[in-house]
């Protein structure tokens, strides 16, 4: 397995825990009185699981599985691999910051942290798909 | 790679890129407003990843991999319909509402979604299977 992929799936599985840490104190909210901020937590909750764990641990297979790009480059081109990497979990880490920032102080300038992410995961998508596509092709 | 998993695999990062391109559009727009007809972008925000992409590739890649017959995999046109199915019920049933559709055109692109998921399952079904009896007797 190669190393960017271990990178991938070792991350996923931490924000797979984070994630329904984060489940259990939105679902808490209905029992305790808990901090504004939680209420941030809901968006946080879901795109943990689906972009940090289901997608991450996609990307790290795919990278891995796929027909191989060339005898060259099998697995396409890694610069754009880690790129995308750190592009969305950079941009997971904002929007973890941002989302129960705001949720506590919407009049603060957190939402700076909610665009950046949204153009950091929208970049890590773009280099996903450019360096994936070459890769499905039929034998 | 079939021909089949070509096109399930290279849909599904369509969709990766279009749901993310949504998805974007709405984080940035959360945090630094453009216009609050934005937000009714989340259903064929969550259509497109959930079942354009996610889905859609672990289709691909099940009709990809999944035991076959000989060197055959099975009722191949029940496959493809599963595609076309899958593919108008994600439009029909993602952008319908965004484009203030009326709700049986969701329903209808609900259907197709279940015609997608009955055809795949028909597909499939004799597929997952033991063993040929000469390859599990010499284990």
């Amino acid at each position: 397995m190669p190393l960017i992929t271990r990178t991938f799936i070792k991350t996923g599985l931490i924000a797979f825990v984070l994630a329904l840490i984060a489940g259990v104190i939105t679902a808490a909210r209905s029992l305790l009185p808990l901090p504004s901020f939680v209420a941030g937590l809901t968006p946080i909750y879901f795109h943990l699981f689906m972009v940090g764990w289901v997608l991450q641990l996609i990307m790290g297979i795919v990278y891995w599985m796929f027909p191989k790009y060339s005898r060259e480059k099998p697995r396409g081109h890694d610069e754009l691999a880690w790129a995308a990497y750190a592009l969305l979990n950079g941009g997971l880490l904002l929007r973890v910051i941002g989302e129960p920032a705001l949720a506590a102080a919407p009049e603060g300038p957190w939402g700076v942290l909610l665009a950046a992410s949204a153009v950091l995961q929208w970049l890590a998508g773009l280099l996903f798909v450019v360096n994936t596509w070459p890769r499905v092709k039929e034998r | 790679m079939p021909r089949l998993t070509v096109w399930f695999v290279r849909s599904s990062l369509m969709y990766l890129l279009l749901g993310f391109t949504l998805g974007a559009l709405m984080l940035w727009n959360k945090g630094a407003p453009i216009h609050p007809l934005l937000w009714r972008l989340l259903p064929a925000h969550m259509e497109f990843l959930l079942l354009g992409w996610t889905l859609q590739l672990a289709m691909g890649v099940a009709f990809w991999i999944l035991p076959r017959f000989m060197t055959k995999r099975g009722n191949v046109k029940l496959a493809w319909a599963a595609f076309v199915l899958l593919n108008l019920g994600v439009w029909l049933a993602g952008v319908g509402p965004v484009l203030g559709a009326p709700a049986w055109v969701t329903v209808l692109g609900r259907g197709a979604e279940l015609g997608a998921a009955a055809t795949f399952t028909l597909h499939a079904w004799p597929r997952v299977k033991p063993l040929m009896p000469e390859a599990s007797s010499s284990r």
